[in-house]
């Protein structure tokens, strides 16, 4: 009776004193799994690669490798015009999927599409469109002008805006939908009340949506880019780096360094990555573990 | 029955020049690959909207693995299927021993270790995988499916963790006083109160490991090599690295690989919907 006495009372409140109860045995022997995972699967490993990125001689290579310069400008640019283009759009398509209409409810069934099924199909079917003689896109510039289309993977510029392109098809969906829920949260009333007072649509966005999706929109934007930072798929199965390793984003490049065997290249350009990586990580982290 | 107004028929005819275009944008690519699995060889290129002869065949050709890129096309899909079910088990088993522990037990650093594990949440995938690669060669599970499923395992359980604590956050304290007075032990606290009251959280984190696990594709294609080791994305990969690659066999595996986790994402809709725009940000 005694012990099922000072467990409960252990149970609401964090312990002070340091000897431990059988729940708290109970809750160091549960949290025990993850650890051992954490610690085999995400310390060591950082740890031993920030181990290998210790030689300043690999950020020398890395400063003088046209490519990885080619890859950080790459990587910001799919960063700052790709994401930014995505999350207005999605804020946009939010506020059309907000609409009660029976077939835009079966729209945005279809919509989920892309984030539903693996990136993996859809992108080669992509490639395939562009494929310059084979490709569906280029058949069909030929059919109606008869000129030959562009070879439009070989394009370093064109290729990774069409990689931006597919990202964007990817996980538009998925931050529509976090929007469109932000969305639905806004009282009804302001809406009408403004509809009283003869507000017009843009006046409404600025004073009523804006304000209250604000906080939503600039976190989900800063999530968006760290994830992105990490978006293997869209450039890797799309123009596999190329033309000549010009598309490389910094995701690629440190697969690309990995298979040509210079490990200590790699997590340089990785460690390169984390001043711009860590503040917003920290940011994210703030916001999230309250 | 009113006739609408000029002014409803002008908001109807914008919502459809958004509606539109956004359902062609959606299905452009994966109509595309549906159109090449339905084509037979002759027809696939020829840039029509239907082709004139549609057929099983391609199907018939994957399952029956008549092609050299898909001779190992079963192994493959089993390999995909015991890799995904095997990190999703894992992921629920670790996630949510983990939440019960922080959220329920208050074990002393349980709010460190969500802040590590929500760290590791954010470190971007493809950064890990580099140092990741080198860790399974050192622990000797390279070509070995224990390397992928633990990968997965170490990727999804933050989130799922995050999302638990959230959850069993919620629950009442007063049920774990309750079911302690009447002398139930912590482990028949976990197994009768804690789990049955999670299940629909429970739900929404195994299909999320499940599915991020089946779709893969960058840790696969670095930890695995052998062909009958390989898990499908990776299959698919190797077939783009040859020229003469089938593009209307590639697209049928393709969509039949595609199909398994659009089905099980539609029948969770329920739970992956709430699960995910809750969890994924708060604002």
């Amino acid at each position: 009776m005694a012990a099922t006495l000072t467990s409960s009372d252990a149970l609401p409140s964090p312990p002070l004193s340091a000897r431990l109860t059988p729940p708290q045995v109970w809750g160091i022997v549960l949290l025990a799994p993850y650890l051992l995972v954490f610690l085999a699967f995400v310390v060591y490993p950082v740890c031993y690669g920030l181990w290998l990125a210790r030689q300043p001689a690999s950020y020398v290579a890395l400063y003088h490798d046209p490519i990885f310069a080619r890859a950080a400008v790459n990587t910001l640019i799919f960063l700052v015009i790709g994401i930014n283009i995505k999350m207005l759009i999605a804020l946009f398509l939010s506020g059309f999927f907000a609409q009660q209409r029976p077939w835009i409810r079966w729209l945005s069934v279809i919509f989920i599409l892309p984030w539903a099924v693996p990136s993996i199909p859809t992108i080669l079917s992509v490639r395939f469109m562009l494929n310059p003689e084979w490709g569906v896109v280029n058949q069909l510039i030929f059919k109606f002008t008869g000129d030959d289309g562009p070879n439009w993977l070989n394009d370093p510029a064109v290729a990774l805006a069409m990689a931006i392109g597919v990202h964007i098809w990817k996980s538009l969906p998925f931050w529509t939908l976090i929007l469109l829920t932000g969305r639905l949260a806004i009282s009804h009333d302001l809406y009408e009340a403004s509809d009283v007072d003869g507000a017009n649509w843009w006046q409404k966005f600025r004073y009523i949506t804006w304000p209250s999706m604000q906080t939503l929109y600039i976190t989900c934007t800063l999530l968006s880019m760290i994830w992105t930072l990490g978006d293997f798929n869209s450039v890797y199965l799309l123009t596999g780096g190329g033309p000549a390793d010009l598309t490389h984003v910094l995701s690629t490049l440190g697969i690309r360094y990995l298979r040509l065997d210079q490990l200590s290249l790699a997590m340089a350009s990785i460690v390169c990555a984390m001043p711009f990586v860590l503040p917003l990580v920290y940011f994210m982290m703030k916001r999230l573990s309250r | 029955m009113k006739l609408p107004t000029l002014r409803e028929v002008g908001t109807e005819a914008k919502l459809l020049l958004i509606g539109i275009p956004v359902f062609i944008w959606t299905m452009i690519p994966i109509y595309h690959m549906f159109l090449f699995a339905i084509s037979p060889k002759e027809d696939a290129f020829s840039g029509k909207l239907w082709p004139e002869h549609p057929t099983l065949h391609n199907f018939s050709i994957v399952f029956h693995q008549q092609h050299y890129f898909l001779r190992d096309f079963w192994i493959q899909f089993w390999n995909s299927t015991v890799i995904a079910l095997a990190a999703g088990a894992l992921t629920l088993f670790v996630a949510t021993a983990a939440a019960f522990s922080i959220s329920r037990l208050r074990v002393p650093g349980g709010r460190a270790v969500m802040n590590l594990a929500l760290f590791t949440y954010f470190i971007p995938a493809a950064f890990l995988a580099v140092p990741m690669y080198r860790t399974m060669g050192n622990y000797g599970l390279l070509n070995n499916h224990w390397s992928l499923i633990l990968a997965m395992v170490t990727i999804a359980s933050p989130y799922a963790i995050w999302v638990l604590k959230q959850a069993s956050d919620k629950l009442p304290v007063e049920l774990d006083e309750a079911a302690t007075m009447d002398g139930a032990t912590t482990l028949q606290l976990f197994r009768l109160v804690y789990v049955p009251l999670m299940m629909p959280s429970l739900v929404a984190v195994g299909t999320y490991a499940i599915l991020l696990a089946w779709n893969e594709y960058l840790y696969a294609f670095l930890l695995l090599s052998k062909d009958t080791d390989i898990t499908l994305p990776v299959a698919l990969g190797n077939f783009l690295a040859a020229d003469d690659s089938p593009w209307e066999l590639l697209m049928t595996t393709g969509f039949i690989y595609a199909l398994p986790p659009a089905a099980v994402y539609y029948a969770f809709k329920r739970y992956m919907v709430g699960g995910l725009t809750a969890g994924a940000v708060k604002s």
